[in-house]
């Protein structure tokens, strides 16, 4: 049970301090996480502080591969509306 | 008649200064400041445009985390091509930025500031921006240090920065109204959960504003950063102006958005369009009947090194740093000296403008009502023109009338990103100069090429090198008369000019 980072990763830092046990290592090209310490932050939070914080979608994924943090859940614009958002945007 | 010029509005704090900008009339918003915040800020180049002609700052990048999202932000921060803020190339441990900090002030004197300012939060990183300052403010006691935040942490370590002598303190209030915000913050960490929406937005406005006033409660002066986003937080920004003021904020700098494609930012991606020079300087205009407003902020990275709009980074990499042998107790003292000198040269152009401003004030009696006139500036620093037109990497904005010269803002030629050919569409370097001066009728500098000359004039720009190595504000007052004398200014403003004149 361990979560991982994948490519996309833009280093930001913003989740290394935030883990209680310790897991992620700032590695190249992109940070990684030490799957034989990730807790996936049971016992500890509520919500796993790595995919809480982290800025960009689907670079974080669960056991099974699945992204924490899907397209269009940061950004708050699901990818079937992005076009109507863009224009939206556009015309200001 | 009373020939001394002073802005209607300035005050009793301004009546016994000098005509020139700094401390007495015309371009210095600080100038009816009380007397304990002038000499705060006197040699602040980030929060005294007077300041910014003769002293330099740095930041050091300690603070990668952040604990919101901006639509402006991209969190990937490495790029050496680029100058905007949130870009930086080495996060620095706080043992590395105490180096650099003391390998800077030995070898460039006039850097007074030390600023922390990302490229994330800098108290979303409290453990590593803390330190940092805990270390400078014993091991460079003459160094002033401040912080610049988002603000949602802020007011939980308000009283560890007044504990190490921060006392300037900037924090980005893009927005009072929750439902302004939605459009700009998708998203905040908080308590240990991403907290979406506008209930996320609402918590990140309640601690910027008990951040505010905590700070101004502990007597540190706190300058409030709004970045003007068209069709966003355009017509709101005048009552963030008035709220932050009430507050007790000092200083309001009003920043462009700062949106193209290639930074890969949300806003950037989607096509939000930045403001152009006319809105922000009219929203600047708005704001400022309510609050000082600042208009020299160049919107550094947050590892910029020298004067405002200049960046030295490259000359105190690590490896570099690694290598000087500093003594900073002898450094202090040179320093002092180079201090000492520079105040001496401001207060020699204080006198100097001041004279200038009585022979320009004169003109007021002639007989034509003159309009009034944006003129563009290069300078290297120093408060003087003393630039080449062709080296100008950006021009400082002016606007003379018939009593009076006020600064109004920078342009910057290459605004978003020095890497050349590559980023944009294969526009000249000179016409996108001249596109750069839009709305002004004179430039001023030490000395022009035959063709930019052409061109300047064939674009209604008139080029002046007559002035080179003159105080900025006496210039620009000199070319003014001039124009006048020639009858230049009975005529209405030539189409380009007219729209932001």
């Amino acid at each position: 049970m361990a979560y991982q980072i994948v490519e996309g990763c833009v280093n930001c830092w913003a989740c290394e301090p935030l883990c209680p046990s310790q897991a992620i290592v700032a590695a190249k090209p992109h940070f990684l996480i030490d799957a034989a310490k990730c807790t996936e932050c049971v016992g500890d939070h509520a919500e796993p502080q790595c995919a809480g914080i982290c800025p960009v979608e689907g670079v974080i994924l669960d056991s099974l591969g699945v992204p924490l943090n899907p397209p269009g859940s940061l950004t708050g614009i699901p990818p079937a509306r992005l076009a109507a958002a863009m224009a939206e945007i556009q015309a200001r | 008649m009373e020939l001394k010029v002073i802005e209607p509005g300035t005050g009793a704090a301004a009546a016994g200064g000098c005509a020139s900008s700094g401390c007495g009339g015309s371009s210095d918003a600080l100038a009816h400041l009380p007397e304990h915040i002038r000499a705060k800020v006197h040699n602040h180049p980030c929060y005294s445009e007077e300041a910014h002609h003769h002293y330099a700052r740095m930041h050091v990048a300690v603070a990668p985390a952040c604990n919101i999202q901006c639509h402006y932000c991209n969190r990937k921060y490495d790029c050496a091509n680029e100058s905007r803020p949130g870009v930086v190339s080495e996060v620095l441990t706080p043992n590395q930025a105490v180096k650099k900090v003391i390998a800077v002030a030995a070898n460039i004197p006039q850097m007074t500031v030390l600023g922390i300012a990302g490229p994330g939060d800098p108290l979303a990183n409290p453990g590593r921006t803390l330190d940092t300052f805990r270390q400078l403010s014993e091991k460079a006691p003459d160094i002033k240090l401040c912080v610049s935040t988002n603000g949602l942490a802020l007011p939980d370590v308000v009283d560890e920065l007044c504990a190490h002598n921060i006392d300037h303190v900037t924090i980005t209030i893009n927005c009072v109204d929750p439902d302004v915000g939605v459009k700009i913050y998708p998203w905040i960490f908080w308590k240990g959960r991403r907290v979406k929406g506008r209930k996320g937005v609402a918590i990140l406005i309640e601690q910027q504003q008990k951040g505010l006033e905590m700070l101004v409660a502990r007597g540190v002066l706190v300058k409030v950063n709004s970045v003007l986003i068209p069709g966003v937080n355009d017509e709101h920004l005048k009552e963030v102006s008035r709220v932050v003021k009430a507050k007790g904020a000092f200083l309001h700098n009003v920043m462009p958005l700062i949106a193209e494609p290639e930074h890969g930012t949300f806003y950037g991606v989607m096509g939000q369009r930045g403001p152009t020079h006319e809105e922000l300087q009219t929203l600047q205009d708005a704001c400022a009947g309510d609050m000082n407003m600042m208009r020299h902020c160049r919107q550094c990275r947050a590892d910029a090194v020298g004067m405002l709009g200049e960046d030295r980074g490259h000359e105190f990499t690590l490896d570099k740093i690694e290598t000087m042998e500093i003594d900073y107790a002898q450094a202090m003292e040179h320093r002092r000296e180079v201090h000492a000198t520079i105040e001496a040269n401001r207060e020699a152009q204080r006198k100097k403008s001041g004279e200038t401003f009585i022979s320009i004030a004169s003109i007021k009696r002639a007989k034509k009502e003159t309009r009034p006139v944006l003129m563009a500036v290069a300078t290297t620093g120093g408060g003087v023109i003393n630039q080449h037109f062709g080296h100008a990497r950006e021009f400082l904005i002016y606007e003379a009338n018939a009593t009076d010269v006020r600064f109004i803002g920078v342009r910057k030629v290459d605004l978003y990103c020095a890497g050349g050919d590559t980023c944009g569409e294969a526009e000249t370097a000179l016409a996108k100069t001249i596109r750069t001066l839009s709305g002004c009728e004179a430039v001023l500098c030490s000395k022009i090429g035959y063709e930019p000359w052409g061109q300047l004039e064939a674009a209604g720009i008139t080029p002046n090198g007559e002035h080179a190595l003159e105080p900025i504000e006496e210039a620009v007052a000199a070319l003014y008369h001039e124009l006048a004398a020639a009858g230049r200014l009975e005529q209405p403003a030539p189409a380009a000019a007219r729209m932001c004149a």
